[in-house]
């Protein structure tokens, strides 16, 4: 795709060419651009507005479950009737039920300390692969995307063998005698934390290891050669450079984490409140597609908005560098 | 005061046998696994001398200049700077700073806070590292881009801003690796005599890697010619063109024609050599060698004169045909096929505008040269 764009911005004789070929390739380059956006349009804008009407209208026993709004059964002039008799309920309900506000901040404190000690975690490990022999690091990549293998499920289940009260990791240090009673891990927010840190890892390490791996290692020597320490040098030389990778991981854990679901459900117990569950239960215990509706759009708005300003303000900083 | 070419002809410590040397590499060598890169090597460099080490790529001459840094240890062998062995000492303590070939410079600080890096490190007080600062901007002329961020300059600019930042500390010793090795021709050219200058007004001892022969003649006070992680011959530029040791470092700096053949004969002051085929050339005695010895006589192309009839005056004479002319404007250089198959390149200089009788494509020519033009070579 890129190559038809690049080439056509390259060719400096775009000018002398017959009009015809001109529009053609200005056809071709609004055509390549067309794709994102229509892929975007469907498949995320278009559910977007499903789930947003959804949210506005009234639970009901039917098929589906809820009242119809905004439909154009009954021509345009229904339609407008609609848009008159548009209420936001179910948003008021949910300011009115402290369940949800609890579950939203739950969820974003979870995944905030859930994606700080993914990053913890993974920084290392992408260190030490960036700096491996550039033999043995498809291998180590290998390695960390190898989980993605087995089903998610699975391997969330397996974590429940391991942090129960009966389980591996008690069973190992009862026999080590580093503990008298078993440890209760398992439907705690630790065993939420183990969980996310253990699934989301390779989203971390991943745009860590291509930021670092990209690094110029004589900035380093250059660090070391002007007097500075090996330790300062990473704070002050690489750390800095690898904070693109360190945004880029930290989104790719902590948005998804928010809205986990899986996780809290099988390993944090019935106590935790976290937004995806609470979502789920709406949807499918107490079958109210509108409310969940709306549930869904605010964890997208409570999502997206924070990113959006952080991108706008990264993207004035940048020019004001200039 | 002196003007820069009385001082560096005056500076020669490598001739004085009571000069202390500055930094000394003792049987140095360094392996990478079954890699010998610098191989039982000793230099000594003096205090202000502008020491190039000119080599072909994987010589062994940035693996030198890395050790100097302390990014590799020697193998064996030992380092000292000013009489202190450097083994052990990490990078960051040493009183060396150097200049990348990449730059290396850091892209996510200003040109300003890139020079006052090494300072801060220092623990400089602020309105020292800022006088500082300023001084090194000025010095590299570069005082209006002090806010700007390297990908915000040219590559002759950030060339700069990474000289800047290496000086800043007035290091003992400056390595540069390849510093030119970026810029285009003409900024190169410019650059060298600016280095040149810098090193005389601030005193320091410049230790410089570089593959260009010209580069390394330019600047340098002395040159060390490595190969294979050896060095061949270490000598001042003129010495070096003029009077190489080898064959090696003959074909490694410049052009040269290479006759080989035998000694023929021995007399108190000249020795003649029969070649292969036949052709005798008589030449000063240089080397020890006795009769039936192998030899060869190494000449430049300048010091070969080229004519279309045998000159009168001379002893060394060999007939061939024009096989190929170039004209570079300054200078033309033939190449001449002797009669005994052996090319041999002369160049001559375009002094006047108009050549009366131009040699050109297969005519017959002489080639001639005085028997000290050129010296005897035994290895």
């Amino acid at each position: 795709m890129s190559n038809i764009a690049i080439s056509a911005a390259a060719a400096p004789s775009a000018a002398s060419k017959p009009f015809l070929t001109r529009l053609g390739t200005g056809f071709v380059n609004r055509l390549v651009i067309i794709v994102p956006y229509v892929w975007l349009l469907f498949f995320f804008l278009v559910p977007f507005i499903i789930v947003f009407k959804i949210s506005l209208s009234q639970t009901a026993i039917a098929m589906p479950p809820y009242t119809p709004v905004l439909d154009f059964s009954d021509g345009i002039s229904g339609f407008f009737a609609g848009f008159r008799e548009l209420n936001f309920d179910n948003y008021v309900w949910l300011t009115q039920d402290a369940l949800y506000f609890k579950a939203y901040v739950t969820s974003v404190v979870i995944a905030a300390i859930s994606t700080v000690l993914t990053l913890i975690v993974g920084y290392p490990i992408a260190y030490g692969m960036a700096r491996a022999p550039a033999t043995v690091r498809p291998t180590l990549l290998m390695l960390v995307i190898l989980p993605f293998w087995t089903s998610f499920l699975i391997r969330v289940y397996a974590w429940i063998g391991i942090l129960k009260p009966e389980g591996l990791l008690n069973q190992l240090l009862l026999s080590l005698h580093i503990i008298n009673q078993p440890l209760v891990i398992l439907n705690t927010y630790t065993a939420i934390f183990i969980g996310i840190v253990y699934s989301y890892l390779p989203f971390m390490v991943l745009p860590l290891y291509s930021s670092l791996e990209k690094m110029d290692y004589s900035l380093i020597e250059a660090a070391k050669d002007l007097g500075c320490p090996p330790t300062a040098a990473f704070w002050k030389i690489t750390f800095p450079l690898s904070l693109p990778g360190v945004i880029a991981g930290c989104l790719l854990v902590f948005i998804p984490a928010v809205g986990e679901f899986v996780i809290p459900d099988l390993l944090g117990g019935s106590q935790t409140l976290m937004i995806g569950k609470t979502l789920w239960n709406e949807f499918f215990a107490n079958r109210d597609w509108p409310v969940s509706s709306a549930v869904a759009v605010i964890l997208l708005l409570l999502l997206t908005v924070p990113i959006m300003l952080f991108q706008q303000a990264q993207a004035k900083a940048q020019e004001q560098g200039k | 005061m002196k003007s820069l070419g009385s001082i560096r002809r005056d500076f020669a410590p490598w001739n004085d046998p009571n000069a202390k040397p500055y930094i000394q590499f003792d049987n140095v060598t360094k392996k990478f696994g079954d890699f010998t890169a610098v191989n039982n090597l000793s230099l000594t460099i003096f205090e202000r001398e502008f020491f190039a080490l000119l080599g072909a790529s994987g010589c062994g001459k940035s693996t030198l200049l890395r050790m100097l840094a302390g990014f590799e240890e020697p193998t064996s062998g030992r380092i000292l700077l000013d009489g202190q062995d450097l083994r052990g000492i990490p990078p960051h303590r040493r009183p060396v700073n150097m200049m990348f070939q990449s730059y290396a410079l850091f892209p996510h600080m200003t040109v300003e806070n890139n020079i006052a890096f090494g300072l801060k490190q220092e623990g400089m007080p602020k309105p020292d590292i800022e006088k500082r600062v300023a001084e090194m901007l000025k010095l590299v002329k570069l005082e209006q881009f002090a806010k700007r961020k390297p990908h915000q300059l040219s590559g002759g600019q950030r060339q700069r801003v990474a000289l800047a930042r290496s000086v800043a500390k007035r290091p003992k010793v400056l390595l540069l690796d390849e510093p030119l090795g970026a810029l285009d021709k003409k900024l190169r050219e410019e650059t060298q005599f600016e280095l040149m200058d810098l090193q005389q007004e601030l005193g320091l001892t410049f230790v410089v890697v570089t593959h260009d022969q010209e580069e390394a003649m330019t600047m340098a006070d002395r040159i060390a010619i490595m190969d294979k992680g050896e060095v061949m011959q270490v000598a001042t530029p003129a010495e070096v063109y003029e009077a190489p040791t080898s064959r090696f470092v003959a074909h490694f700096v410049g052009n040269v024609n290479m006759f080989e053949g035998k000694v023929a004969e021995r007399t108190a002051n000249t020795t003649r050599i029969k070649g292969a085929t036949g052709a005798e050339i008589v030449v000063d005695n240089a080397a020890e060698s006795s009769k039936g010895a192998d030899i060869v006589f190494a000449i430049r192309p300048e010091k070969i004169k080229v004519s279309s009839k045998r000159p009168a005056d001379t002893v060394n004479a060999l007939e061939g045909e024009v096989y190929d002319v170039a004209y570079l404007g300054d200078m033309t250089v033939y190449h001449i096929k002797l009669d005994d198959g052996q090319i041999v390149r002369a160049s001559a200089l375009n002094a006047s505008r108009i050549t009366e009788d131009p040699l050109t494509w297969n005519d017959r020519a002489w080639v001639s040269f005085r028997p000290d033009a050129g010296v005897v070579l035994t290895r």
